[in-house]
């Protein structure tokens, strides 16, 4: 089939891809060069005529217009760029020559040659002016103008303002507001990760009073699965895990920094707060606890443990991966380039990469982890780090170092007296009898002391700690590592922020500090801190964002769908005290969020990732949701909060056949009682081989930064959700209790409780049928029902008949609306 | 209900039209078009498959195949500060002495054009005339883990894609009931498990590439796939009506809904029904005459064998999966070598040897790119105890071997030479990069040209660094 296949596709590829810039075009005013031209010049041409001073070709940049190097030069009577006419512009010239010598993009850059839609958006460009604008990402946004629209009754909300003039350009409609079921699901699943209850769908339906869905929202924000929920999307960005995640991949407890994350979204702390907090928490003056265990951001890196690594490397790997984290998380810009070469794409020299490691440089932290005894091996904590002990559990163990000391002392005391008895030259026997005494009372004493050290270093291994990051008192130089080479130092440079950004104002001008630079991402006028945090938190509600790399808006990074809503929506925030809650609930409020998600197959195909919000997103959701969904609907859900990493089980021998012998741990044990069915932020991630439960369905390995999931669709993840020990069980555990229900409610209640949908008379007849057939099938095969059904009989319920329910659940739990959030 | 063909060509549409998104459509048209380009490759093919036999750890080249003779005369002498060049050691050796540590076995020469092989390799040395023993390969780490993601994804970096990914992505899948890639990793060490190294699924992640591109790791124990098996209780019938059922209900749910997606999930649980049947038929062995199990040496028998995963190697590729990588992790040599080696060399001798006639003897040889090699080598100089039968050896990024065979590539022949300390390359260096633009290029893709957008980068295997086929070693 391959060939033909992907010839039709590639037909088809071309035909949109015209549509597509075609209506970019027809729809936006005149030929604007961030939004048309920018890309096209970046892609083709500034590996070699951009930021990068290294690679530059015959003294241009075309990334600039201005300069002795800028595209409006003129060299030997030559004008790269002479805004107005394409007859006097070198570069038109070389765009258009047949003459492969000639030719720019040359043939040997590996370059695509330009298209035919792409050269003319060039010429008129050129033609009308070549007006250059600054990057719009690096441009601090504007006070927003609230958009015209013709429609005036859709919706009076200022995001639906901005989504449907773009409709209206493109002479499209919104769809309908979705039923209350559908909303009230999609709203639960996005607020706290979980599926609504019967109930929650009853009260819902039942609320005729004015603001129902807005009081519902108020309701989802105030619980503390919101914060769980969101959470998790932080924690996949700073790449938080149990595990270190280099060599041996030892444990490492980071769960108070998740505790506190979870916290910091539950008690909706102002997100610029949260930014500074992370950044630079240990530099608050009487730093509280919160803002050091947050400043615990910094450690979340890989580590390697010592041994093998020279500790300079290992040192730079880490800062460079901490300045890549803030960066991704904070900036939403790709500087880590920067390690090897000035930035091709941003204006991000390697000189700025490495002024922005001067701030991470100087952590008073060994750059590899220690030894194997002692308690903070066991405890995976490495100092610097803060006991987080309550004050009993302090009192406790001040107590048990007492007793130990006193223990001691005993022993001390009492071969202090064994020696003198030796020394002794009293009667032989006499001493001889004394001594023995004394040895049995040494005996005694020992085992006592063994026993006091023994019951201090059980507690200490359960006295809570996080670690956090320390400045060292004398500043660590910092260099420019020639090609990222550790052992190639180049210039020493001083703590700095890039040139194209906002300046820097620190306190003192001798030598900024980490909070300098907290302070400085959270100011008003920084471009890209509210852009970057209001684009991942739509992303988080709409499936994508607003520009869809979230984890780039640099200028590689993909043209904004909606740029003046991205625009709008980072302002407001910051106007209203970067409050996260408040943000969600603008979001959620308006009509574009409330859209049905349905559309015709021919509407998807034109626009799959719903880029224009002409319906309501709908995409498969994510690993945690499903796991968590399974639980929660069975009723197995345990919702305890916060504290260490739980291991639900998992398929056997997948730590041994990777992890090394010496690896601590290195076989897989499953926690067990409830714990192992709690939710799943709370899952330990092994960063050599997280959970398969999760992977396979698209959560990253958290060894790196991710700002979004993919999403696919394979046999892989279809074997999982039919086939998975636990996952079944909750399905046995949902047929019981559907079991207990009036006869014919059974198959209603149980639709709802998994799609939050009632099954219609089609449905039903389906639903009828399996089950009467897989009755059926486990009749004529006892032992197939007693195997499936062990160890969970139902009163006054034959085995069949909970082996079908069960088998009915998990037909349920497979069906595309059930993992879908729609 | 369309065919399950055309909801999969559907769904590489959609793929399309999500990266093309709005306004960076020639961007992702670029990545389109290459892609397309590689249903048929850039070049004619030499070869469909590649199996990648990893030494994780670093064999020693000094005891295996990078003979030495005049080594001997240097014992217990220092390393000339005129080879080392005050080069980087690791943090175990830092500081020390280097003390030249000859190898203690012996060397013979095999096949028509007499390459040197070690004693501990009998079986291979048999099969010399097909093998190209390449002496020259190099890299930059100097530790475990981010020389083996080097090798794997051609970057030390976590977060980039491996290669039987990019031959996934490049090359599109030959048998649909089976993954395109599947990693093997080895559980059975003859001679324990002192120098047993850890992996990582980022070796055979797909990066930014789509995940479905990544490598199934299969299992020794257990499913071979995760959760392949139908659980205890629910069997084939029960499953088929189920799976009808959902299929059913799905399929109402389309035709309200309109998304793609939900036949998109028709077809995968489909496809996971059949491989319910692929799978167990792939790793059954019992078919197996008795004279070709016992080729591949006494260990077959053992599940999760280095020797059983050589022939389940050769099920797949007959079978059509692109890409198999096999581990061994047992070579970390760092002290008693001359007691340690030869448990390891003996696991992996004859089944490596046999692999080769195996394949041959199906005419499956030519079409498979058999590749063989750690992630860096082993010093010269001797780590921990040094006489003349004990000695250890540390990481050594500056040179090591490793083998090529079949897949268009010359048997018989050697490749690279490195300096009489077997401390630098002497000629012809082989660089990481170099052997994938080399794999690429046997499987007809130009290693320039196979790339893929993300982070504002054509990210390519290859990396940022001009690579090399290395034509000489090709037929």
């Amino acid at each position: 089939m391959n060939h033909q296949c992907r010839l039709l596709i590639f037909a088809f590829a071309l035909n949109s891809f015209c549509l597509l810039t075609g209506f970019a075009q027809t729809a936006e005013s005149s030929v604007s060069f961030n939004r048309d031209i920018r890309s096209i010049l970046s892609d083709r041409c500034f590996q070699c005529h951009g930021p990068d001073e290294n690679e530059r070709a015959a003294e241009l940049r075309l990334d600039r217009a201005d300069g002795e190097e800028g595209a409006f030069r003129t060299v030997d009577g030559s004008t790269a760029i002479k805004p107005g006419s394409i007859e006097s512009s070198e570069v038109w010239k070389r765009i258009i020559t047949n003459d492969l010598d000639e030719i720019m993009p040359p043939p040997d850059a590996n370059k695509k040659p330009l298209t035919d839609v792409e050269k003319n958006l060039i010429k008129v460009w050129i033609e009308t002016g070549a007006q250059y604008e600054n990057f719009w990402a690096f441009e601090a946004p504007k006070p927003p103008q609230e958009p015209e629209v013709s429609d005036k009754e859709w919706s009076d909300h200022t995001i639906d303002q901005y989504v449907l003039r773009k409709l209206e350009r493109e002479e499209l409609h919104p769809k309908p507001r979705a039923d209350r079921r559908t909303l009230i699901r999609r709203l639960t699943l996005d607020l706290t990760g979980l599926p609504p209850t019967r109930d929650e769908i009853a009260q819902f339906l039942k609320d005729d009073q004015p603001k129902a869905y807005e009081r519902l929202v108020d309701r989802l924000l105030k619980r503390p699965q919101f914060g769980e929920h969101i959470a998790r999307y932080w924690l996949d960005l700073v790449r938080f895990a149990d595990t270190n995640g280099i060599h041996h991949d030892h444990f490492r407890d980071q769960s108070p920094y998740r505790d506190w994350v979870i916290r910091a979204f539950n008690q909706n702390l102002p997100y610029d707060e949260f930014v500074r907090y992370q950044l630079a928490g240990d530099l608050f003056p009487e730093a509280t606890k919160d803002q050091l265990v947050a400043s615990g951001f910094h450690r979340l890196h890989r580590i390697i443990d010592r041994g093998t690594m020279l500790p300079e490397e290992s040192q730079a790997r880490n800062v460079i991966d901490r300045v890549t984290a803030v960066s991704t998380s904070f900036m939403g810009l790709t500087v880590q380039c920067a390690v090897c070469h000035d930035h091709k794409y941003d204006p991000i020299t390697s000189r700025d990469f490495y002024q922005l490691y001067a701030f991470f440089n100087n952590i008073d932290a060994n750059p590899e982890t220690g030894g194997r005894s002692g308690s903070d091996f066991k405890k995976g904590l490495q100092p610097p780090y803060i006991s987080l002990a309550t004050l009993e559990q302090e009192a406790k163990a001040t107590q048990l170092r007492q007793a130990e000391a006193m223990a001691k002392k005993q022993v001390d005391e009492l071969k202090k007296q064994i020696k003198a008895v030796e020394q002794k030259e009293s009667e032989r026997e006499e001493s001889e009898r004394e001594k023995v005494a004394l040895q049995q009372k040494l005996k005694e004493a020992e085992g006592l002391l063994a026993n006091a050290k023994a019951e201090r270093n059980d507690f200490d291994l359960t006295l809570p700690a996080a670690m956090v990051m320390k400045e060292r008192i004398e500043t660590r130089p910092s260099h420019i590592m020639i090609r990222g080479d550790y052992a190639n130092l180049g210039e020493q440079v001083t703590r700095q922020t890039p040139a194209f950004l906002p300046p820097l104002q620190p306190k003192n001008a001798e030598l900024a500090t980490r909070m300098d630079l907290a302070n400085w991402f959270v100011r008003r006028e920084h471009p890209l801190t509210a852009r970057v945090a209001v684009n991942r938190f739509w992303q988080q509600l709409f499936g994508v964002g607003i520009v869809k790399t979230s984890e780039d808006l640099g200028t590689q990074g993909e043209w904004p769908s909606h740029p003046e809503l991205l625009d709008y929506l980072a302002w407001t925030f910051v106007e209203n005290g970067w409050d996260v809650k408040t943000l969600f609930k603008e979001m959620v409020l308006s009509e574009t969020y409330c859209q049905v998600s349905d559309a015709t197959p021919d509407e998807f195909g034109r626009d799959p990732e719903n880029r224009l919000l002409s319906r309501a997103s709908r995409y498969r959701l994510d690993a945690e949701i499903i796991r968590d969904q399974i639980l929660a609907t069975s009723g197995l859900l345990v919702s305890e909060m916060y504290g260490k990493s739980v291991k639900p089980p998992q398929p056997a021998g997948l730590w041994k056949a990777v992890a090394l012998p010496s690896s601590y741990p290195n076989v897989f044990t499953a926690d067990a009682g409830d714990k192992i069915r709690r939710r799943s932020v709370y899952t330990f991630w092994k960063r050599g081989l997280p959970p398969p439960q999760m992977t396979i369905l698209n959560a990253p390995t958290r060894e790196e930064c991710i700002a979004r999931r993919e999403r696919t669709n394979t046999p892989l993840q279809a074997l999982l959700l039919l086939n998975e020990q636990e996952y079944l069980k909750a399905a046995r555990q949902l047929a019981s209790n559907m079991l207990r229900e009036a006869p014919e409610e059974r198959l209603s209640v149980l639709y709802e409780t998994v799609t939050s949908q009632v099954p219609d008379a089609t449905e039903t007849a389906v639903l009828e049928k399996t089950l009467n057939d897989l009755k059926a099938l486990y009749r004529e095969v006892p032992e197939l029902s007693s195997q499936l059904t062990e160890g969970a009989s139902l009163e006054g319920t034959s085995a069949e008949e909970l082996a079908a329910w069960t088998v009915l659940v998990n037909t349920l739990y497979n069906l595309d609306i059930t993992k879908t959030r729609q | 209900m369309n065919t399950e063909q055309d909801i999969l060509i559907q769904q590489a549409r959609r793929q399309f039209l999500k990266t093309s998104g709005m306004g960076l459509g020639a961007t992702a048209l670029a990545s389109l078009l290459p892609q397309n380009a590689h249903a048929k490759g850039h070049h004619q093919p030499r070869a469909k498959h590649v199996i990648f036999l990893f030494m994780a750890g670093a064999p020693s080249q000094v005891d295996l195949f990078d003979y030495k003779p005049n080594l001997e005369k240097h014992f217990r002498k220092p390393l000339p500060e005129s080879i080392s060049q005050g080069q980087r050691v690791t943090a175990m050796t830092r500081g020390k002495e280097q003390l030249v540590a000859p190898s203690m076995f012996k060397f013979q020469q095999a096949g028509s054009n007499g390459i040197w092989m070690s004693e501990l390799l009998p079986h291979l040395s048999k099969a010399a005339d097909d093998l190209c023993v390449i002496k020259s390969f190099n890299t930059n780490a100097i530790n475990h883990d981010p020389a083996k993601t080097f090798v794997c994804t051609g970057s030390e970096i976590p977060g980039k894609a491996s290669m039987g990914a990019w031959l996934s992505y490049g090359l599109g899948a030959i048998n649909r009931d089976l993954p395109d890639f599947v990693v093997l990793t080895s559980a059975y060490w003859t001679g324990g498990t002192r120098n047993v190294q850890g992996l990582y699924s980022r070796l055979w992640g797909s990066g930014y590439l789509p995940s479905k591109h990544q490598g199934v790791a299969f299992q020794t124990s257990g499913d071979p796939v995760l959760f392949l098996s139908n659980p205890k209780g629910i069997n084939a019938t029960v499953r088929r009506r189920m799976l009808d059922a959902a299929k059913e209900l799905n399929a109402k749910h389309f035709t309200e809904i309109g998304d793609n997606e939900i036949r998109t999930t028709i077809a995968q649980q489909e496809m996971a029904f059949r491989m319910q049947a692929s799978v167990p038929e792939l790793t059954d062995l019992s078919g197996e005459p008795k004279h070709v199990e016992e080729a591949y040496g006494p260990e077959v028998g053992k599940n999760g064998s280095f020797a059983r995963n050589c022939l389940l190697a050769r099920r797949m590729i007959e079978r059509g999966v692109r890409f198999v990588k096999v581990f061994h992790r047992g070579w970390d040599h760092h002290s008693i070598l001359p007691k340690q080696l030869p448990g390891q060399a003996f696991d992996i001798d004859q089944p490596v040897a046999a692999l080769i006639n195996d394949l041959k003897q199906r005419g499956l040889f030519d079409d498979t790119l058999i590749v063989l090699t750690g992630e860096f080598g082993r010093t010269v100089y001797g780590q921990g105890n040094l006489t003349m039968t004990d000695y250890g050896r540390d990481h050594h990024p500056r040179c090591f071997s490793g083998l090529l065979a079949g897949g268009g590539v010359q048997g018989g022949m050697t490749y690279g030479e490195t300096d009489e300390f077997s401390y630098n390359v002497a000629e012809n260096p082989v660089a990481i990069r170099d052997l994938h633009a080399t794999m690429l290029h046997q499987l007809g893709i130009d290693h320039t040209r196979l790339s893929f957008p993300f982070q504002g980068l054509d990210q390519k295997l290859t990396g940022v660094e001009p690579a090399r086929v290395i034509d000489e070693i090709l037929v």
